[in-house]
């Protein structure tokens, strides 16, 4: 297109001469434009998706006949099997305890973290690297760390200091807790992260007022630095339970021989949502299973909104 | 338009000119190495015999394969020719993936002479969906070294020397920690069909009803079963569940003095440099009683191949139901042809590798799993309530059988 320059002798027609649509109309046209895309995108492979799992969890599809529907019998079905209610707890189980021990280990590497001048980035970046590595890769190196001796590490070093075998991934009060840790280890990169963008975020002139008061560094570290630190805290709680709520990577590879076992003890609900539908191909019964978390994943996130509330 | 593209407008078309029945069908398996590697020589052969055919082998890896299979066919873009696990008959008939073989071709009293008894686990109301290229069934391997080392001469033939054996064969660090072990104890391998098929049996039992619809192990025998199968581990110590993560592993690193797997290991088996192994029959127990647990992937017609694509899937089936196809199988992946003549020749029953395999056919039964993840879980589960909660054999084997139960009584109704 060739816009009319001082050079040009003929008269200058006006460029568009439909009437003009307001800047603000335009803008908010071009707003939609891009925004379309995404939201296209959105309703199609998430919300639509989303809603159908409803749906689903009424009928009894098995991905090769047509669905029918059936009522709420996969929820009795569901409410009814022990393996279900164990798996529910397992999940609630890394949620209860990997929830508080991640943020506790986060905010204290976090804290010392901050006032280490030496090597502070490298330490940094030490940090960060589990949570850039693939999960599943991640979980085959714990999986044979945690194998017996001769071939697992750690009891390669319990076997050479004379102390007996500990039995991680194949005892079934040690298979959770085992694989816990590595998903704690696997997300404290980031949470380093966001901690410590909180604790920058306080303004160094409380410290310097508190100092010159008096204060100690304990004192300090209640009375000042926690209760700013709120909002992130809040903001990392719900980001770990969700994550916690939905581990899977780790449990599935480090226990595919027997998928979420021994017995079943480290199984969480989508391993069980998983299982259901792409190994029995139990369709409508994976959807209940669905609903169930996606009921447990609302509460929480509302509950976010409603803390947040309080404090504005 | 340049000249460039006229040309090879021109050329293109010529290529269609030239051949004007040219058609392409695909053919799915799973992912695993050596099975890939022999498609390719059939294909290789199969489309220099037929040049106006090409066929495209696609291939996933096998967590994902039914699950690509099922999604592919409702989306309309199902495969020509598959592979499928027998055990997979039943819900790809019901939902419509495969279609019957044209009886033209394949008349059933022909398979039925010509092929092994087990195929008739792809037989529905006289009607075949499917024929397998090859068979593979169960053994005892041996690590031959070890079992110098320990002065010993062969591998046990009844269930008390694979005791005896096992515990001269087992050495343990001064932690009393596994350094070796003699025999690996993994239900998610094979130990679940040999325990199945194969220890039930021998202790006098029978796991399910002859149509495989009842579960009925859950007496005398199957306990004895499960108590012969957990005392290896809790009472004579010569293993111990997971040790190296999988049994495969364990004998492939040359830690395990035995292991029972299936021809399919032979390929990977076979790149160990280390040791010498050994291939023999399973124990049989004390009254000679052998059995054997024998399983196939069947290749069969994908429901939507029609028109020309169906008669070259057809055509491709045919061969790679051949007694050539099953030498070139038996040679690259190594397992056991599923066509008796070709199967039972004398130099193959005379191999030291493949004789153990064959002979154990003719008495091999063949489990009807209507949802094999789920029905090895519960013999994991089964042995895992032994092992690591202590609780009786028989306590396990009823709990067992009513999950079991529960599992084939959802499939069939």
């Amino acid at each position: 297109m060739t816009h009319p320059t001082d050079h040009d002798t003929v008269p200058t027609r006006p460029l568009i001469s439909q009437p003009r649509m307001s800047m603000r109309m335009r803008s908010n046209l071009w707003v939609w434009c891009f925004l379309a895309i995404p939201l296209v995108f959105y309703v199609v492979i998430r919300f639509y998706p989303t809603f159908n799992a409803f749906w689903l969890s009424l009928t009894d599809w098995d991905l090769m006949s047509d669905a029918e529907f059936i009522g709420f019998e996969n929820y009795r079905d569901m409410f009814a099997d022990d393996d279900f209610w164990k798996t529910f707890w397992n999940t609630f189980e890394y949620l209860i305890y990997g929830t508080p021990t991640s943020l506790v280990i986060a905010f204290v590497i976090a804290y010392y973290l901050d006032k280490v001048r030496f090597a502070h980035n490298f330490l940094r970046a030490l940090y960060f690297m589990p949570y850039i590595t693939t999960a599943a890769a991640m979980a085959w190196v714990w999986r044979w760390f945690y194998q017996p001796a001769p071939t697992g590490l750690i009891n390669g070093v319990l076997g050479e200091v004379g102390i007996g075998q500990i039995e991680f991934l194949k005892s079934t009060t040690w298979a959770l807790p085992s694989i816990m840790v590595t998903a704690i280890w696997a997300g404290l990169g980031f949470q380093i992260i966001i901690f410590m963008a909180g604790l920058r975020a306080i303004p160094d002139t409380y410290y310097e007022a508190a100092r010159m008061d008096g204060l100690g560094e304990w004192a300090i570290l209640r009375k000042i630095t926690l209760p700013l630190l709120k909002p992130t805290m809040v903001f990392l709680v719900v980001f770990i339970s969700i994550a916690f709520l939905r581990i899977f990577d780790q449990v599935y590879n480090m226990t595919t021989n027997d998928p979420g076992g021994p017995l079943g003890s480290t199984k969480p609900l989508v391993l069980m949502i998983y299982q259901t539908a792409f190994s029995s191909y139990d369709m409508g019964q994976a959807a209940a299973q669905t609903v169930v978390l996606f009921t447990i994943l609302l509460v929480v996130s509302l509950l976010q909104l409603w803390v947040l509330r309080e404090r504005t | 338009m340049t000249r460039l593209h006229l040309l090879a407008g021109a050329s293109a078309f010529a290529c269609l000119a030239g051949s004007a029945q040219a058609v392409e069908i695909e053919y799915w398996q799973y992912i695993y190495d050596t099975r890939v590697e022999a498609m390719d020589q059939l294909i290789a052969a199969f489309e220099e015999a037929n040049p106006d055919i090409t066929v495209n082998q696609v291939t996933f890896p096998y967590a994902d394969y039914q699950t690509r299979i099922v999604a592919a066919n409702m989306a309309g873009q199902g495969p020509d020719v598959m592979q499928l696990f027998y055990g997979w008959a039943d819900k790809f008939i019901e939902g419509g993936l495969i279609q019957p073989l044209p009886e033209d071709v394949f008349p059933p009293e022909q398979i039925e002479e010509e092929f092994f008894p087990i195929v008739s686990a792809m037989e529905r109301d006289g009607q075949y969906y499917g024929l397998p290229t090859a068979v593979r069934s169960l053994a005892l391997f041996w690590n031959k070294d070890l079992f110098a080392e320990a002065g010993i001469e062969g591998p046990p033939e009844t269930l008390d020397e694979l005791i005896e054996i096992g515990q001269q064969l087992t050495q343990k660090n001064d932690a009393g920690n596994f350094e070796v072990v003699g025999m690996t104890l993994d239900m998610a391998g094979q130990d679940h069909q040999w325990w199945r098929e194969v220890l039930v049996r021998q202790m006098g039992g029978q796991p399910y009803s002859d149509d495989y619809s009842e579960v009925t192990y859950d007496d005398e025998a199957g306990t004895e079963a499960l108590q012969f199968y957990t005392d290896l581990a809790n009472v004579h110590e010569i293993g111990t569940p997971g040790f190296m993560d999988e049994g495969q592993a364990a004998f492939r690193a040359g830690r395990a003095a035995m292991t029972i797997d299936g021809t399919f290991r032979l390929g990977s088996f076979s790149e160990i440099e280390d040791f010498e192994w050994g291939v023999a029959e399973l124990p049989a127990n004390a009254e000679g009683l052998q059995s054997n647990y024998a399983s196939y992937f069947a290749n069969a017609i994908g429901a939507g191949a029609e028109g020309e694509e169906y008669d070259a899937a057809v055509k491709f089936l045919e061969y790679i139901s051949s007694e050539e196809a099953m030498a070139v199988w038996l040679d690259v992946v190594g397992e056991l042809p599923a066509r008796r003549e070709a199967a039972m020749t004398d130099e193959n029953m005379a191999d030291p590798i493949y004789g153990p395999f064959l002979a154990a056919l003719p008495y091999a039964h063949t489990t009807l799993f209507v949802d094999e993840a789920a029905q090895r879980q519960v013999a994991i589960d089964m042995a895992n309530r032994v092992l690591l909660e202590d609780q009786s054999p028989a306590d396990s084997i009823a709990a067992a059988a009513e999950e079991e139960q529960e599992i084939i009584d959802d499939a069939r109704d």
